[in-house]
């Protein structure tokens, strides 16, 4: 049987959109708005102990990447559907090569944190 | 009979780029396709958090000041609510993309649809918890 990537990709599409539906609403009303804006206090001291430990890094990790790969999927259809943009191979470097990127991004802030 | 194929030049109609703005299915449409951007932004922003908090108290401070400022919040709120069109699509899609069985019946979609929102519930919770109150 012939390998191919693509049901690998929808597979990875679909997983990240479940983790972005369940894990960021609350993450984004906390630390885009919560903290920001006073709502709640948590100490820098408590913070810095959540992010600094290991398990929680790797568990963000696991969560970014499949995040990342859905945008990319997604955003790669609306552009060809959605804005009737047909340079298909380009709109598909530019949106799986920022997915990759942003994983590096990312790989490189939770190793140093 | 004959096997010949005979080439046809087709006639493709040009699509213009605002074809979804007229009719409001395909404009919530497309507003779902386009949340994806807004996912990706918030990795990145959850990734400046971090960076912030791991940078010691005086970045985690300017990093609040830069947050709460009105450029951060309005984008951050227009992409809160393309974020819960989001959620509110992928759950209500679900049943129809995955079909579960559970003692030889059919799981009816509400349920599958239900048992998200739990989901949601349980790991805000846990979130909030692990975040303000541990």
């Amino acid at each position: 049987m012939k390998f191919r990537v693509l049901p690998f990709v929808w597979l990875t599409f679909s997983g990240g959109g479940v983790i972005a539906a369940v894990f960021l609403p609350i993450l984004v009303i906390l630390l885009a708005f919560a903290l920001p804006l006073g709502w709640v206090d948590p100490s820098h001291q408590h913070l810095e102990g959540v992010v600094e430990s290991w398990f929680t890094r790797l568990v963000l990790f696991a969560l970014m990447v499949p995040m990342l790969v859905h945008a990319a999927h997604r955003f790669r259809y609306t552009v060809y559907d959605g804005l009737q943009v047909k340079h298909k191979g380009l709109v598909a470097f530019a949106c799986y090569g920022g997915a990759m990127a942003l994983s590096l991004v990312a790989f490189y802030v939770l190793g140093t944190v | 009979m004959s096997t010949s194929v005979t080439r046809v030049p087709s006639y493709q109609r040009r699509m213009s780029v605002f074809w979804w703005v007229h009719k409001r299915s395909y404009f919530l449409f497309v507003m779902r396709e386009l949340s994806s951007l807004f996912v990706a932004w918030f990795v990145v922003y959850l990734l400046m958090f971090i960076a912030a908090v791991g940078g010691g108290a005086e970045k985690y401070d300017a990093f609040l000041d830069r947050a709460s400022s009105p450029l951060f919040l309005v984008v951050n709120a227009v992409a809160l609510a393309f974020l819960v069109l989001h959620t509110i699509t992928w759950f209500a899609l679900t049943p129809q993309a995955m079909v579960l069985n559970l003692g030889g019946r059919r799981v009816p979609g509400v349920l599958i649809v239900a048992a998200q929102y739990v989901g949601l519930a349980a790991v805000s919770a846990f979130i909030y918890w692990l975040v303000v109150l541990a």
